[in-house]
C-alpha cells in the first residue's frame, strides 16, 4: 500500500477494498470469508489485522496440519510448541527454553538489520519466558559464491548478527553455513537462542483476570516493519528493494535494557502475562495473549509511545518495531512496575485492560477503530490442506559411476578449500563466544557447542553443560526429504553424543519454497514425516519451531532446508569430548562395516563439489544401526576411554579424520582395509568410496586405549575400524596411493573463506 | 579489601568480573550504578566490558559523563585503584584517567579470539606487581574498538615510564594497536585499562586459565 494513505488515519477508517486486501496478502477468497462471517466489510485497519493474522507466518495455514503430526510429549517436556518457546527440564530446579526463528527475507533486503532483529527477536522469545539467555547459534544459507551479491549479503548478515549478539552481551557459540546457488536470491538467516530459567519461575503469555492491565513497555513505536509478517509470506520478484520500508531497526542496547529490566520484574510475582511484540507487533501479540486466555482485549491507542506524530491506528498496529513487550500485570501493582522500567530509561504505557467479551476492541482519538471477534482472527483463521507430490531421487550412484581420476591428494585438497567444508572462522571470530564465562567449547573444537548451566558448579564439581547442535543437509533434503530430514535429526544427535552429552529435545526451522505447488509441499510433508520418526525414535519431542515458506524468486525456490536444532545436557563438563586428537592415539572408526559399506557416493560433498551438482539416491539410513552406535560411545566415555570424537557426515570419512588432525597438527600411516590394499586403475574408485562416501551411523574417535574398546565393540556386535595411530610428523600416508601434510591441508582448510571474500 | 562494580545500561561483563573477583578474593564486591554520586571507600573499582549506552556516539564516551564519574574520579585521588577491562578501558580514555585512545580494529571487524599477552616491566602497580615481566598470559579479546593510538610522543612517554602493563605478541596483534599495545597504566600506576579479559580465562573449562594469574597476582596484593 502506498504509505500516503495508510499513514493518514482517515483512510485507516475507510472500508476496505479487495484490491487493497490483496495488496496487504489476503487471497479473495479469504476477504469474502472475512466479510461474510463479520457481516460487513471491514475497514483498512481491521482487514491489516485480518491480513497479519491469516498470514502464513502466525497462521500456519499450510502446515498446520502436519505440525499436528510432530512428537511434542517426553518426561523431559515443560512446554511444547504453542507458547514464545518450548521448554525443558534438565533436573534440580532448572529449565532451558530455547527455540529457533527464520528471518530469511529481511536479510536479504536489508542484510545487517534483518540479521540483528533476527536475533533480538529470537533473544525476546526466550526472555519472555523469564529465562536469561545463555547462548546463541545460527544457519546460514547463502548463494554461490561466485554471486556478487554473496559476498555483501555475508559481510551484512554476519556483521548484523554480532552487532546484536555482540552488543547485548549473549555469547555465539556455533552454527553452519553453506553456500548454494538456489540461495542466490533468497538466503537463509535462522537464529537459535536458549536461555536458562527456573521451573518454578516460567512466564506464559494467556491473559487471566477480567480488568487486569495491559502494559506496554519498550521502545517506542515507528513506521518501521510495517507488515513485515505479510512481506515475509510472499514470494520475491524484482522489486525486492521496495520493500525496503518493511524492514525492522534493532537496536540492541535497548534490547540489553529491556532484557534486564523484565528479568527484574520477574523476580516480583507481579507479571500475570507477557508477550514480546515479534512479527505481527502489536496486532499478533494482543490477540494472542488475550485468545489463549479465552478473554477480551481493548486498547486505547492513543496510549501507545510513539516515536513520529499522528500515527495511524493502521500503522500501529502493524508496527514491527523492535525491544517491545506486552505485559499483564496485577492490578494495583502499576506504580512498582513503572519503577523497574523508569530506571532502566524505557517507555511504560498503561494502554488497555483486560475484558470479557472476547473480542479486540481499539480506541482512538475517542472513535472505535477496530471491532472484531477474536475467534475470526484466530481459531476461524484458514487452513489449507494443500496438494502435495512427494519426489524422491532413487537413482543409486555407484563410486564407479561417478568416480574421477584424480588422485585422493588432488580431491582431498579440493574439499579443504571447498567453502561448505573449509573453516568458518572468518565467521565466527566475528561473533563474540566467551561473554557470560560460561562457554565451555565452541562448535568449531567440538561436535556440539556447550556453555555451563550458570552457578551449578560446587566444590570440585565443575558444573553441567547444555550441548546444543544445528544440523541440515540440503542436499540429502532435496533427493529425498524424508531421509533427508531423518538424516538431519541424527547427526544433530550424533554431534551431540560426541560431545559427551545426552540429547534432549529439539526446535525446528523449516524453510522451503512456495507450498502452493504440489512438489514443495511435498517436500514439507515428508520432511516433516522424517524429523518425526527420528525424534519419535531417539526420545527428543520437539518443543517449539518456525515455518518460512516462500523462500522463491521469480518462482525458482530453494533448497528444501528443515534445519534442526536440538540441545542435550552433560552432567560434568569436565568430561567434554573435543574433536582434537592427540599424539599417540589410535583412531578407531565405529560403525565402518566394510563388507557392507562401499562408500556411499550419491547426494555426496564428493559429488557436489566435483560435478557441482547432487543427485543419487541419499545413503541408507538405519535407525537402529544410530542408535547403536551413540549409545556405545556414550558407554565407553563414561569408562574414559575417549580422548576425541568425531561423527563422520559431510565429506566422508578422509576430510573429517583431518578435522581431527589439524590442531596438533599430527600425522598417519592410515591402514587400509585388506580389500583396498592393491587397487589398480580399473578399480582405483574403491579408495574414492572409501576415502569421501558418505555412509551414515559412523563415529570417529581417539584412544590410547583400542584394545579395551575394540573388546566391548565386539560383545556388542558392532563393527570397528582400526585407522591407525597418530604421530608428530604431520604426514598422511594412505597406502601406497598417496601421501601430503598435514599443515597443507590445514592451510587450505583455513583458506577457503578468506579467499572468496578477497577475490 | 573493598570491591566496586561499576554498572551502566548496557555493561555485559558485570557479572563475569564479579564472579572472578569472589573467587579469587573470597570477598563479595558490590555494584555501583551509574547514576550514584558517591563511591564508598573501596581498594579497587572494576569497569567492566559491555556496551555502555550501546556504543553510541562513540565507545565510553556517554557513560563518561555520568554522574558515577566524579565519585571515580575522587576515588582516584584518594590512591585507590581503578581496572577497566575492554569498554571499560574505552570509558577510562574518555576520562581523562588514561591517555590515549582506542580506534576501529585495523580490520574494521569485531573479534573474538584467544590471544598471548607479553607482561611488561612497569612502574609500581598493584596490577603488574605479582607478575614477572616478560611471562606471557593467555585471554580472550573480544571487541570492534581495541585498536590502541597514541602519538609518538605519548607513546614514547609510555614506554619510558613503564606505563605499558601488556602487550601483544608482535607477531599475532590483532587490531593494529600501536607497539602492539594491549593494556596500560596511569602515571601513578594505580589505573589500568586492558582491552583484553581475564576475567573470561579463570576455570578449567575455560581455553585458557591464565586469568587467575592476574587475578592472583592483584588480590595478593590487595589483601597484603
Amino acid at each position: 500500500m502506498k504509505s500516503t494513505r495508510i499513514n493518514n488515519e482517515f483512510f485507516s477508517l475507510k472500508k476496505c477494498s479487495l484490491k487493497q486486501a490483496i495488496k496487504m496478502g489476503l487471497t479473495p477468497e479469504e476477504f469474502e470469508l472475512i466479510c461474510k462471517n463479520l457481516k460487513r466489510i471491514p475497514n483498512v485497519t481491521e482487514t491489516g489485522i485480518f491480513s497479519a493474522m491469516f498470514s502464513e507466518h502466525c497462521s500456519y495455514k499450510s502446515t498446520k496440519k502436519w505440525l499436528k503430526k510432530l512428537p511434542t510429549q517426553g518426561i523431559q517436556v515443560i512446554q511444547g510448541p504453542g507458547e514464545n518457546a518450548g521448554v525443558i527440564d534438565i533436573g534440580g530446579n532448572d529449565a532451558i527454553v530455547f527455540k529457533i526463528e527464520s528471518h530469511n527475507h529481511p536479510s536479504f533486503i536489508e542484510p545487517y538489520q534483518g540479521a540483528a532483529t533476527g536475533v533480538g527477536g529470537i533473544l525476546r522469545d526466550i526472555f519472555t519466558m523469564g529465562a536469561r539467555p545463555i547462548a546463541l547459534m545460527n544457519v546460514l544459507r547463502f548463494g554461490e559464491t561466485i554471486n556478487p551479491l554473496t559476498k555483501h549479503l555475508l559481510n551484512g548478515v554476519v556483521a548484523g548478527i554480532g552487532g546484536y549478539g555482540n552488543c547485548i552481551g549473549v555469547p555465539t557459540v556455533g552454527g553452519e553455513t553453506y553456500f548454494h546457488k538456489s540461495y542466490n536470491k533468497n538466503i537463509l538467516v535462522n537464529a537459535m537462542a536458549i536461555g536458562l530459567a527456573k521451573k518454578n519461575k516460567i512466564f506464559y503469555s494467556k491473559a487471566t483476570g477480567i480488568g487486569n492491565p495491559v502494559i506496554y513497555v519498550g521502545a517506542k513505536t515507528g513506521r518501521d516493519g510495517i507488515h513485515g509478517a505479510t512481506m515475509a509470506s510472499a514470494e520475491f520478484s524484482n522489486n525486492t528493494e521496495e520493500k525496503k520500508p518493511t524492514i525492522q531497526v534493532g537496536d540492541p542496547f535497548t534490547g540489553k535494557l529491556l532484557l534486564e529490566s523484565c528479568l527484574e520484574l520477574m523476580k516480583t510475582d507481579i507479571i500475570l502475562s507477557i508477550q514480546d511484540m515479534g512479527a505481527a507487533g502489536l496486532t499478533s501479540s494482543s490477540v494472542e495473549m488475550a485468545s489463549k486466555g479465552n478473554l477480551g482485549i481493548f486498547l486505547n491507542l492513543d496510549k501507545i509511545p510513539v516515536r513520529e506524530k499522528n500515527m495511524s491506528s493502521y500503522e500501529i498496529m502493524l508496527s514491527e518495531s523492535q525491544e517491545r513487550m506486552l505485559m499483564i500485570l496485577k492490578k494495583g501493582s502499576e506504580n512498582e512496575a513503572e519503577k523497574i522500567f523508569k530506571k532502566w530509561d524505557l517507555d511504560f504505557s498503561i494502554i488497555g485492560k483486560i475484558t470479557n467479551n472476547k473480542k479486540i476492541l481499539l480506541e482512538k482519538n475517542n472513535k472505535t477503530v477496530c471491532d472484531l471477534p477474536l475467534k475470526m482472527l484466530v481459531d476461524e483463521a484458514p487452513e489449507y490442506n494443500r496438494d502435495y507430490k512427494i519426489k524422491n531421487c532413487n537413482n543409486k550412484i555407484h563410486s564407479k559411476d561417478i568416480y574421477i581420476k584424480k588422485t585422493i591428494k588432488e580431491i582431498l585438497f579440493k574439499i579443504m578449500e571447498n567453502v561448505n567444508f573449509g573453516s568458518k572462522r572468518w565467521i565466527f571470530e566475528q561473533y563474540d563466544s566467551s561473554v557470560m564465562g560460561d562457554t565451555v567449547v565452541t562448535d568449531s573444537e567440538s561436535n556440539s557447542s556447550i556453555v555451563k548451566v550458570h552457578k551449578s558448579d560446587k566444590n570440585n564439581f565443575s558444573g553441567k553443560g547444555i550441548a546444543i547442535s544445528t544440523d541440515c543437509n540440503s542436499r540429502y533434503v532435496k533427493n529425498n526429504p524424508k531421509m533427508g530430514a531423518m538424516l538431519a535429526v541424527i547427526e544433530a544427535a550424533r554431534n551431540i553424543c560426541c560431545s559427551g552429552a545426552k540429547p534432549l529435545a529439539v526446535t525446528n526451522n523449516l524453510n522451503f519454497g512456495n507450498p502452493e505447488k504440489k512438489e514443495i509441499m511435498g517436500q514439507i510433508v515428508a520432511t516433516i514425516e522424517g524429523i518425526k520418526k527420528s525424534c519419535e525414535f531417539l526420545n527428543t519431542p520437539v518443543v517449539s519451531g518456525n515455518v518460512s515458506l516462500y523462500n522463491e524468486t521469480n518462482g525458482k525456490s530453494i533448497l528444501p532446508t528443515p534445519v534442526i536444532g536440538m540441545v542435550g545436557v552433560i552432567q560434568d563438563i569436565n568430561k567434554v569430548i573435543k574433536k582434537n586428537a592427540k599424539n599417540k592415539n589410535t583412531i578407531l572408526i565405529l560403525g565402518q562395516d566394510d563388507q557392507k559399506d562401499d562408500g556411499w557416493l550419491g547426494s555426496s560433498l564428493y559429488q557436489e563439489i566435483l560435478y557441482s551438482q547432487c543427485d543419487g539416491k541419499v545413503p541408507e539410513v538405519n535407525l537402529k544401526q544410530e542408535k547403536i552406535i551413540i549409545d556405545f560411545l556414550t558407554q565407553i566415555h563414561a569408562n574414559d576411554l575417549i580422548i576425541a570424537a568425531h561423527d563422520i557426515s559431510d565429506g566422508g570419512l578422509l576430510p573429517s579424520l583431518m578435522e581431527m588432525l589439524f590442531k596438533n597438527n599430527l600425522g598417519m600411516n592410515i591402514n587400509l582395509p585388506k580389500k583396498l590394499m592393491n587397487l589398480n586403475r580399473s578399480n582405483i574408485y574403491k579408495l574414492h568410496g572409501w576415502c569421501f562416501g558418505e555412509d551414515q551411523a559412523r563415529i570417529l574417535i581417539a584412544t590410547n586405549d583400542p584394545a579395551k574398546i575394540i573388546t566391548k565393540a565386539n560383545k556388542n556386535d558392532i563393527k570397528v575400524f582400526d585407522l591407525g595411530i597418530t604421530n608428530k610428523k604431520s604426514m598422511i600416508k594412505l597406502g601406497n596411493y598417496d601421501g601430503f601434510s598435514t599443515k597443507k591441508c590445514y592451510n587450505l582448510y583455513e583458506s577457503a573463506l578468506p579467499k572468496i571474500l578477497l577475490d | 579489601m573493598r570491591t566496586g562494580i561499576i554498572v551502566f545500561p548496557g555493561s555485559n561483563c558485570d557479572r563475569d568480573i564479579e564472579v572472578a573477583i569472589k573467587k579469587f578474593s573470597n570477598k563479595n564486591p558490590i555494584r555501583l550504578w551509574h547514576k550514584d554520586t558517591e563511591i564508598p571507600n573501596l581498594d579497587l573499582v572494576v569497569i567492566p566490558g559491555g556496551f555502555s549506552f550501546g556504543d553510541y556516539l562513540r565507545c565510553g564516551a556517554i557513560a563518561a559523563k555520568s554522574p558515577i564519574i566524579n565519585a571515580i574520579k575522587n576515588h582516584y585521588s584518594r590512591g585507590s585503584a581503578i581496572l577497566g577491562v575492554c569498554n571499560g578501558f574505552q570509558i577510562l580514555l574518555e576520562t581523562d584517567l588514561l591517555s590515549g585512545s582506542l580506534i576501529n580494529n585495523q580490520n574494521l571487524k569485531f573479534l573474538c579470539k584467544n590471544v598471548s599477552l607479553i607482561t611488561q616491566s612497569t612502574i609500581e602497580s598493584p596490577f603488574t606487581r605479582g607478575l614477572r615481566s616478560g611471562s606471557i598470559i593467555n585471554v580472550p579479546i573480544a571487541h570492534n574498538e581495541g585498536n590502541y593510538y597514541a602519538n609518538d610522543q605519548l607513546l614514547k612517554k609510555l614506554e619510558d615510564k613503564g606505563q605499558i602493563a601488556f602487550k601483544y605478541l608482535d607477531s599475532e596483534n590483532p587490531n593494529g594497536s600501536k607497539n602492539n599495545i594491549a593494556g596500560i597504566l596511569s602515571e601513578n600506576g594505580k589505573v589500568l585499562g586492558m582491552m583484553p579479559h581475564p576475567e573470561r580465562a579463570i576455570n578449567t573449562y575455560h581455553s585458557s586459565q591464565d586469568g587467575k594469574f592476574f587475578f592472583k597476582s592483584l588480590f595478593n596484593h590487595l589483601l597484603g
